[in-house]
């Protein structure tokens, strides 16, 4: 890739938080070198030809998973796929000890979903010789998925310094609140977020974030707005978070009539998937002019190739091991 | 082995023994019996015939400490600690008596298993060990326990410690039939219904994304369990209190005289939720590591005398608990071995003087129970522990006796070493320049 000069040198991605604002704008920079080459007829490069990359999911994910083996395919990376259910974890085997072994197969890339928060440090820390990229870790960080965020934020408006981004939802339970407050802060922009109380994580203050209570003062002059999915599994294990949906999507939902009434006329609206269609988004919101949801999704695909690229050492790698021989 | 023992002189030692004040060089002479004969400056000439003499001059000497809360995992889980591995651990800490908790398999919930726990302990003869009772059959919360028959057995107190006592009705009547009996009903403070995380709620629990616990869990419970001892007249002792409200509840039931005593764990006056980022499964506790406003807290308690002990919740547990994630991990850790050089460290820090830090490790928690130890006065058995303070000693998990590893304090170099360890006038530990030697190995020259 061009002009890709200093930026990232970590082995592992394992969330926003550590990383520099050079780093991550080195990140979107590359990605959006990828995203260019995402919309031609041919799609492949020869940039991770000889490179393995595990798909370690023990998480459902759909959307997530695809978008990383689509990257590492379209980089001619090997890829082999590990989900949940066909993984030794079933038979008891701990997480520690099913990654020892695949390590041992010698991947260069272990990408994990977990649904436990620092499960991807786990195995950064006890796993030298392979990069780990975080596809998720409990309740942690999302960090392709800030990324993405980012990537499709700037697209759409430019940029992130003073501009201002409300994360509505469950915060409490959000990896992907949690990455892009960080990514978002580290640019420089203003972070708001709106919930009920019960689903806002003590601490936001020192990050810089505003809390609100009520989408009236958590939408007027916003940039954008980002709609987090409420799982409906928080209310029947007794967490006593909200009293029912119906409920949550009269307060905290997001309609065309609260947008026009408080919003700005170019706020964008983004969700990171899968959609609640009537709970935190009505449900023709998804395919309106406000809506970047599938830019989101299409930026993914770039933000991931960019990642797996630059673990594994970007050009430098990519060079000394003969890429496009 | 006999129980008869070469008379014994500890000679040219400071020796701080806080339930008599003392604080100064003296000779310590121990009879045959392995008890102390005298405690006095220049005692040599005193000496029955073939008295062997230990130059402890430059060092501090004090009586043995006394563990009010320790977990040895037999019967049941002898791959994490028995009661010998356990045992050795607390000499090589300088710990001569330790109270063990009920968290075995089977459930020490009745005299058999008690009898079991003592009769393992007097064959290993390193330490005194005194079962501590669960408070409910099979810890399960919901009927008392067989107290009476662990008491003849020898229990020395109830708990179902690492289970909370969720039935207010069930606290009530242990309380009021432990007060009748005499003995103390210790209380893992913790409402189930608020805990439910894996770490102290706060920033950093959600900067890490894990479930916090709130101060509240525990606070709560303390409340209702004060008011319980103030209906009933039992002695409640809290266990490893974590929070500031729960010292300012306990502080003020005292003023009040409610019989409610407490204890704090050296992990939890020197570590504070910032050690979990990382994801440590060994800083995963119960309660959990908190904010530095609590653990200052509890430092002043520990100062003011509302605390009366440390403890150390010694927790063994093997790498099969602890290598997975932190939320899948099991609590606690491993004290023994560490507590003294953290008590001593707040020492250092000027927290504490050192009189008031031994005697929170001997006269304080023997008080507290009304155990005849923890004091040098003639006719004690002899449990002392002789201490370089001018040496430090590195944390050396590998090097530890207990048969578990998991210390939040590994890689840290703590100051003061433990150099002798004496339990009935015998010694049981022995730091031979090297390496720390226990039972036999400690006298076998």
């Amino acid at each position: 890739m061009a002009g890709t000069s200093g930026g990232f040198a970590r082995k592992d991605l394992l969330g926003l938080k550590d990383l520099s604002a050079e780093e991550i704008g080195h990140l979107l920079d590359v990605a959006e070198q990828f995203r260019g080459l995402n919309l031609r007829a041919v799609k492949k490069v020869p940039t991770l030809r000889g490179k393995s990359v595990i798909h370690l999911f023990l998480e459902p994910s759909t959307r997530t998973k695809t978008s990383f083996d689509i990257a590492a395919k379209r980089l001619s990376a090997d890829t082999f796929s590990i989900s949940g259910s066909s993984s030794s974890t079933t038979k008891g085997e701990t997480l520690l000890d099913t990654a020892k072994n695949l390590a041992a197969m010698h991947p260069d890339i272990i990408i994990l979903r977990h649904k436990r928060s620092g499960g991807a440090a786990l195995l950064a820390r006890e796993l030298p010789h392979t990069s780990i990229v975080n596809a998720g870790d409990g309740f942690c960080e999302h960090p392709t998925q800030g990324l993405l965020d980012l990537l499709t934020i700037r697209r759409s408006i430019g940029g992130f310094r003073g501009r201002v981004v409300s994360i509505v939802g469950d915060i409490m339970h959000s990896r992907v609140a949690r990455s892009a407050i960080y990514g978002l802060r580290t640019l420089g922009a203003e972070v708001r977020v709106c919930g009920p109380r019960t689903l806002i994580p003590p601490g936001l203050d020192s990050l810089g974030v505003e809390a609100h209570d009520h989408l009236e003062t958590a939408l007027p002059g916003a940039d954008v707005v980002m709609m987090l999915r409420i799982q409906q599994e928080r209310l029947e294990r007794g967490g006593h978070y909200f009293p029912s949906t119906r409920e949550y999507s009269r307060i905290w939902g997001l309609n065309r009539s609260k947008l026009e009434r408080w919003a700005r006329k170019d706020v964008i609206v983004m969700h990171p998937g899968p959609v609640n269609r009537g709970v935190e988004l009505e449900p023709e919101l998804a395919d309106s002019r406000w809506s970047v949801i599938l830019d989101q999704v299409e930026n993914g695909v770039a933000v991931r190739m960019a990642v797996l690229y630059l673990v594994l050492g970007g050009e430098r790698a990519a060079r000394s091991e003969g890429r496009g021989q | 082995m006999s129980n008869a023992i070469e008379p014994t002189l500890l000679q040219g030692g400071r020796v701080v023994d806080p339930a008599s004040g003392h604080d100064g060089v003296a000779d310590i002479l121990i009879g045959a019996d392995g008890h102390i004969v005298e405690l006095a400056p220049g005692l040599a000439d005193q000496c029955p015939a073939r008295t062997q003499i230990v130059d402890v001059s430059g060092r501090l000497v004090v009586p043995g400490f006394v563990d009010l809360h320790t977990h040895l995992r037999e019967p049941g889980h002898e791959y994490k600690e028995t009661v010998e591995t356990g045992s050795a651990s607390a000499v090589a800490g300088g710990f001569t008596t330790i109270l063990c908790m009920a968290n075995t398999n089977p459930v020490n919930d009745n005299g058999a298993v008690t009898r079991y726990i003592v009769s393992q302990s007097e064959a290993c003869g390193l330490a005194r060990v005194l079962p501590i009772g669960a408070l409910s059959h099979g810890m399960e919360g919901k009927k008392l326990a067989e107290i009476g028959d662990m008491l003849a057995n020898g229990a020395v107190a109830v708990s179902d410690d690492g289970l909370p006592v969720m039935d207010a009705h069930l606290m009530r009547r242990a309380l009021e039939y432990c007060a009748g009996l005499g003995v103390p009903v210790i209380a893992h403070e913790e409402d189930t219904c608020l805990s439910g995380g894996c770490m102290n709620e706060g920033r950093v629990s959600t900067l890490l994304g894990l479930r916090g616990i709130p101060d509240a869990a525990e606070d709560v419970l303390v409340s209702r369990d004060i008011i319980l001892a103030e209906l009933t007249g039992g002695h409640l002792h809290v266990a490893h209190v974590s929070t500031a409200g729960a010292v300012r509840l306990i502080r003020e039931a005292q003023a009040r005289g409610v019989h409610v005593t407490t204890e704090v764990t050296p992990h939890h006056f020197t570590l504070t939720d910032e050690a979990v980022v990382g994801y440590d499964p060994d800083t995963r506790m119960a309660p959990p590591l908190r904010s530095e406003e609590a653990r200052q807290a509890v430092v002043e308690g520990l100062r003011d005398g509302t605390i009366c002990c440390i403890a150390t919740d010694h927790a063994p547990h093997s790498t099969i608990e602890k290598e997975v994630e932190f939320e899948l991990s099991a609590c606690g850790v491993v004290g023994l071995e560490t507590a003294w050089g953290l008590t001593y460290r707040l020492v250092q820090q000027g927290e504490l003087d050192l009189m008031t830090a031994v005697r929170l490790l001997t006269s304080g928690p023997s008080q507290c129970f009304g155990l005849k130890t923890g004091t040098l006065g003639p006719g004690v058995a002899a449990d002392l522990v002789v201490i370089d303070l001018d040496a430090s000693t590195p944390v050396e998990v590998d090097e530890f006796h207990s048969r578990s590893r998991n210390s939040p304090f590994k890689g840290w170099e703590l100051p003061s070493r433990i150099e002798r360890t004496l339990f009935g006038g015998r010694t049981v530990y022995l730091w031979d320049g090297a390496e720390g030697r226990v039972g036999a190995e400690a006298t076998a020259r």
